[in-house]
């Protein structure tokens, strides 16, 4: 026929300008460049103080463990703050996901809520840590207010991503009975992000533990303290003993939540 | 007497797609059973969504009162629609069911228009709804499944438990988009057979959307074909005739072999399915 004749021939080769993906290429590479002087990159350097590092790292060996005891109940203490911040985020978090899902709430509810939960998580654990041990004081509770602003954040946004890609049929099948908009949400949403939501919350839990080892750096509790009071003591041995104590609580953890996530899915 | 289903002057478009409804008027009275027909994109699920407000018309354009109440006018919904939505059991194509929650607990969300708001939200539920929920699974032959979830039944089994959310709702008007498309033969006879006995046997208004003629004429006593979201047929049954069914389809493939006479068909219980309430 005429007209298929002047259809363009479809290849193997997709269509689409290959000088683009090369354009592509290039800009990527040129960011790498960019960024090598700006971040002062000198890989030599640790060829030339190879000596400094070895008798360095000689001081960390053996660890001392004179004071586990210590080292593990302040251990406990991180995990503790960990617990309670990650708690209260996910507290926190499940509303302000809700007003922060397009497909639940008007686009002048979700746009100021999201913003909210952007400049909660822009902003570090550490810079918290220190605005709060203004604020409360010294010590663990500092730390908790942290990890629960920031990863109310975190969690608002991972949990806002599930309940945007659900399956709408359900939440229409639960609204058609009269249901009010409440409602729908816990029989007709939350059922279905739950599996989601719950992975995301014990990983944000993994890395809070971790997160809670540092904000006692600057003076919000935990083990970060003792971190941190070692190293600026030149007490390298009892700083490796600390980190070997870290080491085994986070692995232990980590395994443990995988294997409740694992019980959920 | 006042209509059950009472449609004025409803229209609705589509971005630019053009009018998916156009000036619909259409009254069901109490205790009928009408089949909505029409070839895909007709506007058949989108009438039955305005009906109970899942869709908004367009404004300036007309209504739709259910059981004397309105539902949605110039494209608002009204305010008390939730109490009579919760009069309106809605049956969808894809069963709409929560799949992680079980049987019953889906069944029991049937009752959530009625009870206080309170208990519904806190998923409080009294032993009398939870019996009502369980008469309902019994009436469609699932209460075997009650505690499974929702997820491991198959395709014509959901449907069956997406009826009995809608019995619990106690409704008055029945309204089933394409309850039978995605199932297969057997499913859909025994789906349709429950239907057609909330109809005989609690004198239920129901109305229903398929795309099986033979289905609708064999089922319904009246029937209303959509071609281009405008009415171009609504009268018995008995009234379809090939010539109409070939303009409303816009096809010539319907002919006196293909459409043979409604048969005289015997209600035959379907298992577990106890008639009478």
């Amino acid at each position: 026929m005429q007209t298929a004749s002047a259809q363009p021939e479809i290849t193997a080769i997709p269509p689409g300008n290959s000088w683009m993906k090369l354009f592509g290429w290039g800009l990527f590479l040129a960011a790498l460049a960019w960024s090598w002087g700006g971040a002062e990159m000198k890989p030599q350097a640790l060829w030339n103080d190879a000596d400094n590092m070895a008798t360095f790292l000689g001081d960390f060996f053996p660890p001392d463990f004179s004071e586990w005891r210590y080292y593990f109940s302040e251990m406990v203490t991180t995990v503790q703050i960990a617990i309670w911040g990650t708690f209260l985020a996910i507290i926190f978090a499940i509303p302000f996901a809700i007003l922060s899902s397009e497909n639940l709430v008007p686009w002048w509810v979700c746009q100021p809520v999201r913003r909210l939960m952007d400049a909660s998580r822009a902003i570090n654990e550490m810079v918290f840590a220190m605005l709060f041990v203004v604020a409360v004081g010294l010590g663990p509770f500092a730390g908790v207010m942290a990890l629960f602003i920031h990863t109310t954040g975190v969690l608002a946004k991972l949990f806002s991503e599930a309940v945007e890609a659900i399956d709408p049929g359900p939440v229409e099948g639960v609204r058609a009975t009269g249901a009010t908009s409440l409602q729908e949400i816990i029989f007709g949403v939350i059922p279905q992000v739950m599996p989601l939501w719950i992975s995301y919350s014990l990983y944000r839990f993994e890395s809070n533990v971790r997160s809670a080892t540092v904000v006692g750096m600057v003076g919000a509790g935990g083990i970060g303290v003792i971190l941190w009071e070692s190293m600026r003591g030149f007490m390298f041995a009892q700083t490796c003993a600390v980190m070997i104590v870290i080491i085994v609580v986070v692995t232990a953890l980590d395994i443990a939540s995988q294997w409740i996530r694992k019980r959920f899915i | 007497m006042e209509p059950v289903i009472r449609i004025r002057n409803l229209s609705k478009t589509f971005g630019k797609n053009g009018k998916a409804l156009h000036n619909i008027d259409l009254n069901v009275g109490a205790g009928e059973m009408v089949g909505l027909i029409g070839p895909s994109g007709s506007g058949k699920s989108t009438l039955l969504r305005h009906i109970t407000g899942l869709v908004r018309g367009d404004q300036n354009a007309g209504g739709v009162q259910v059981l004397g109440q309105p539902m949605q006018t110039d494209g608002r919904l009204n305010g008390n629609i939730r109490q009579t939505r919760a009069r309106i059991g809605y049956i969808f194509q894809q069963f709409n069911l929560v799949n992680r929650l079980s049987v019953i607990e889906n069944v029991l969300t049937g009752t959530l228009g009625r009870i206080p708001a309170w208990r519904g939200t806190l998923g409080y539920f009294r032993d009398d709804e939870r019996a009502l929920a369980m008469e309902s699974l019994r009436r469609v032959g699932m209460e075997r499944f009650a505690h499974q979830r929702a997820s491991c039944l198959s395709g014509g089994q959901q449907q069956r438990v997406a009826i009995a959310r809608a019995l619990t709702q106690q409704p008055d008007v029945i309204l089933a988009d394409e309850p039978i498309a995605s199932l297969d033969p057997e499913s859909a006879r025994c789906v349709m057979d429950i239907l057609s006995d909330i109809h005989q046997h609690d004198g239920k208004t129901v109305l229903v959307t398929l795309h099986q003629v033979d289905y609708a004429r064999n089922y319904c006593s009246r029937i209303v074909a959509l071609r281009q979201g405008e009415i171009l047929f609504d009268d018995k049954a008995s009234e379809l005739t090939p010539v109409l069914l070939n303009q409303i389809y816009g096809t010539t493939s319907f002919n006196e072999e293909s459409l043979p006479a409604p048969r005289q068909r015997v209600l035959r219980p379907v298992s577990g399915l106890a008639l009478a309430q």
